[in-house]
């Protein structure tokens, strides 16, 4: 799944160390395209996004010369640009921007879960423009302690001990964010289809919500 | 049908799907989704989820104007025709 490896085989770490320009050149051409769409999905701004990009290759360039390669590069140049991103959103904001877990509440405890068995709508419907939309805003409103871990292992493609490097969590950490994102989406496009094609499909209601383990 | 597992099955879905659980995990969840139409549903529709994202994801790709002024701040002007 992570593209990003096989990239990285092809460069030589030697040359981009020494500062070689070629080299360097091959090293933005492979990965602009992916630091560019990640910069876009956390910060919803082409001219940030570019911002971002701009930022991430000139401290990598910089900072080339100390990669120890304990991570691969690519997973290097991901963490260089979501810490440029989380630092813009932080003075954007001008609040505490943190990736750090939140206290749960007790409505995020007990969701609620609902039961539309959406999947055998035809994929007309499934992907309409509009459905598209409603998804890509469901993405973007995901709180961004999960939002990060989202882009990162599912549009990104970066394995989880990958995205546990990119933003220093542990795998247990990522794997429970990702779990809580996905569901959340999947809570959402339940919600979208069930209200559109309600007399369509079969809709169940709801999971009794039980004890929450 | 007994859905007292149900929400304690939820926070193993997402590995479930993943073909990442423990065996024995995944072995209680095949149990119990022979049983649980409702849990079926979800992991159906947690599924199709999965699959709607990743087809309509964005392609990793850079404007060109954004590449030409990403190229240009970096000082790689002369490698922009590739």
């Amino acid at each position: 799944m992570s593209d990003g490896n096989k990239k990285t085989e092809k460069f030589s770490l030697e040359a981009l160390r020494g500062g070689d320009r070629t080299e360097f050149a091959r090293l933005v051409e492979a990965y602009s395209g992916n630091i560019y769409r990640l910069a876009m999905n956390m910060l919803s701004n082409s001219q940030d996004a570019e911002d971002i990009l701009q930022e991430t290759f000139i401290k990598a360039y910089r900072h080339l010369s100390g990669f120890d390669g304990r991570s691969s590069l690519s997973t290097w140049l991901y963490r260089i640009a979501t810490n440029e991103a989380l630092m813009l959103l932080r003075r954007r904001k001008d609040i505490e921007v943190s990736i750090d877990e939140p206290h749960e509440t007790m409505e995020q405890i007990f969701e609620p879960m609902q039961i539309v068995d959406f999947c055998c709508l035809p994929e007309s419907e499934l992907m309409s423009a509009e459905a598209r939309d409603y998804l890509d805003q469901a993405i973007a409103q995901l709180p961004l302690n999960l939002r990060v871990v989202f882009l990162l292992r599912e549009i990104e493609g970066l394995s989880t001990k990958e995205t546990g490097q990119v933003l220093n969590l542990s795998e247990t950490a990522v794997k429970t964010r990702l779990s809580r994102a996905r569901l959340r989406l999947r809570e959402q496009l339940s919600g979208y289809y069930g209200e559109r094609y309600g007399p369509q499909i079969k809709e169940h209601g709801r999971l009794p919500v039980g004890e929450h383990k | 049908m007994d859905h007292k597992n149900c929400r304690h099955l939820l926070d193993s879905l997402s590995d479930y799907v993943d073909e990442t659980l423990g065996k024995e995990l995944c072995d209680e969840i095949d149990r119990h989704l022979v049983n649980c139409e409702d849990c079926q549903i979800v992991v159906d529709s947690l599924r199709k989820t999965i699959y709607l994202y990743h087809v309509t994801a964005p392609q990793a790709s850079v404007p060109d104007d954004v590449r030409t002024r990403l190229f240009h701040r970096l000082e790689l002007d002369e490698f922009l025709g590739k």
